[in-house]
């Protein structure tokens, strides 16, 4: 048991350009991913708890399922759309880090859009009658609920970040696992412990946790303090 | 943009003609003609369940009726020169100076004329140490002084309030009663509801008396309290006198 975790915290303490490089795209690929699934999520979603439309129950129960949309459908999906056949071919965004962005963003949007519509819904029914009396319109109201529903609303966000740093399959199906290119610390782990190779796949595990811990820790002392702060 | 709105055409009477409410078949509020006149300090009362609250919706024009008509004498759908108090003032997830920007913002007022309108409302009611605390953290009554005092900052020429002090002690109470009388004298039209008798003795000018959805009563306040004609008001009051 020791072997590995003494190659892990040599890997780590000796900053390895490989680990090093495997940890810059898997947060790239995922922070971008969150970042693109809150740009469309946020506001849809706001819309979602907002609209009422003939067949909104039924995109609301979508959405919900699409919550535990399996990571590797997604991979599919996004593999059928980018491959050299599909209708996306021609981009030649396969086996990219643009095309594992697409599958993240893919997986993470219906948790940023359901946890949205269920935040600003609650907030819509206590602030209607007074944002409509104070001359604020549906429309209007959008980005006044996200915003006083961001402590709420982050931790929607936050687990979108959770889904996408810890997911494998999507990554894998359409990034490939190209040492250098497309590797990242999930897809690096899968392989390196098929390979018997321990100490890299520990060192990736343990920053992977450390990551995932440390982004809680703050995204909870930022809650904490919002709530004394705001009420 | 300031002058313009100096200028800005009445918008009262709001006359009520036949107006009623309804939904899923249910007839909450009807028959309901009534002229409100500028300048008058209505209080409307009534029962738990009597229409009170619904009828300052309709006013404001949260809700349409869903009979008769409701219209504003400057022939607007929502007259924009009003503004309504609510029995639970929603205030938003920041500071006090900013919950008065807000609907002056909506109101599409430029940034200065808005720094300005803040600064005065803050100094007018005392709100100046309050500015930058977080609104959602002060207490009751300091929170429905802030909605009052966003509802004048509005310059509203109407103002309507729902049960404001329902749910505050007594010494936040006198507060909001003394805000709502000084509005009066600034030429604020004033409609309010309470179940509160004795406020209702010391704000109405006039009364108007809502029994299952029905107005049947409408007076001066003196002669109300001198002795309703209708056998429901008259037993409301008496109930007062037990209690």
């Amino acid at each position: 048991m020791g072997g590995p975790f003494a190659t892990a915290f040599s890997l780590i303490a000796s900053g390895d350009p490989a680990l090093m490089q495997i940890i810059g795209l898997s947060l790239r690929v995922t922070l971008t991913a969150v970042l693109m699934a809150c740009a469309v999520g946020l506001p849809l979603g706001a819309a979602l708890a907002l609209a009422r439309f003939p067949g909104r129950g039924a995109v609301i129960v979508v959405f919900n399922a699409l919550m535990g949309l399996p990571p590797v459908v997604a991979g599919l999906i996004v593999y059928l759309m980018l491959s050299r056949s599909g209708p996306f071919g021609s981009l030649a965004l396969l086996f990219t880090p643009t095309a594992m962005i697409i599958a993240q963003t893919l997986l993470i949007l219906p948790i940023v859009i359901s946890l949205t519509r269920s935040v600003v819904e609650d907030l819509w029914a206590e602030y209607r009658e007074q944002l409509l009396s104070l001359g604020a319109g549906r429309l209007r109201a959008v980005p006044t609920l996200l915003w006083d529903g961001r402590v709420s609303l982050l931790t929607g966000v936050l687990a979108g970040f959770g889904r996408a740093s810890a997911e494998v399959g999507a990554v894998l199906i359409v990034g490939g696992n190209i040492a250098g290119h497309t590797r990242t610390m999930t897809t690096a782990i899968t392989l390196e412990t098929a390979r018997g190779q321990l100490g890299l796949a520990v060192a990736l595990g343990i920053i992977l946790l450390t990551l995932t811990l440390t982004l809680n820790a703050i995204a909870w002392g930022a809650g904490q303090w919002a709530r004394g702060r705001l009420g | 943009m300031k002058i313009a709105r100096d200028i800005a055409p009445p918008i009262l009477p709001l006359s009520l003609e036949d107006m009623g409410y309804a939904v899923g078949g249910k007839t909450l509020l009807s028959g309901i003609t009534l002229r409100i006149e500028a300048g008058q300090r209505l209080v409307v009362m009534g029962a738990n369940g009597a229409g009170k609250s619904l009828f300052l919706r309709l006013c404001h024009g949260l809700i349409d009726p869903t009979q008769g008509r409701r219209r504003w004498a400057s022939d607007e759908a929502r007259a924009e020169a009003q503004a309504m108090v609510f029995q639970r003032p929603v205030l938003l997830r920041r500071s006090v100076a900013a919950n008065l920007d807000y609907p002056l913002a909506l109101k599409g007022l430029p940034r200065a004329a808005r720094r300005e309108t803040v600064a005065r409302t803050l100094d007018r009611f005392g709100l100046n140490d309050l500015a930058e605390r977080p609104a959602r953290l002060l207490s009751g009554g300091e929170q429905q002084r802030l909605a009052l005092a966003r509802a004048w900052a509005m310059r509203p020429q109407v103002l309507f309030l729902d049960e404001p002090s329902s749910a505050l002690d007594p010494s936040a109470t006198r507060i909001i009663e003394e805000m709502v009388a000084q509005f009066s004298d600034e030429g604020i039209t004033i409609v309010m509801t309470t179940h509160d008798l004795g406020q209702a003795r010391r704000l109405a000018a006039q009364v108007a008396f809502l029994h299952r959805g029905r107005l049947i009563e409408h007076r001066p306040a003196a002669e109300f309290f001198a002795g309703p004609e209708a056998a429901e008001a008259r037993a409301f009051l008496a109930g007062d006198l037990i209690w």
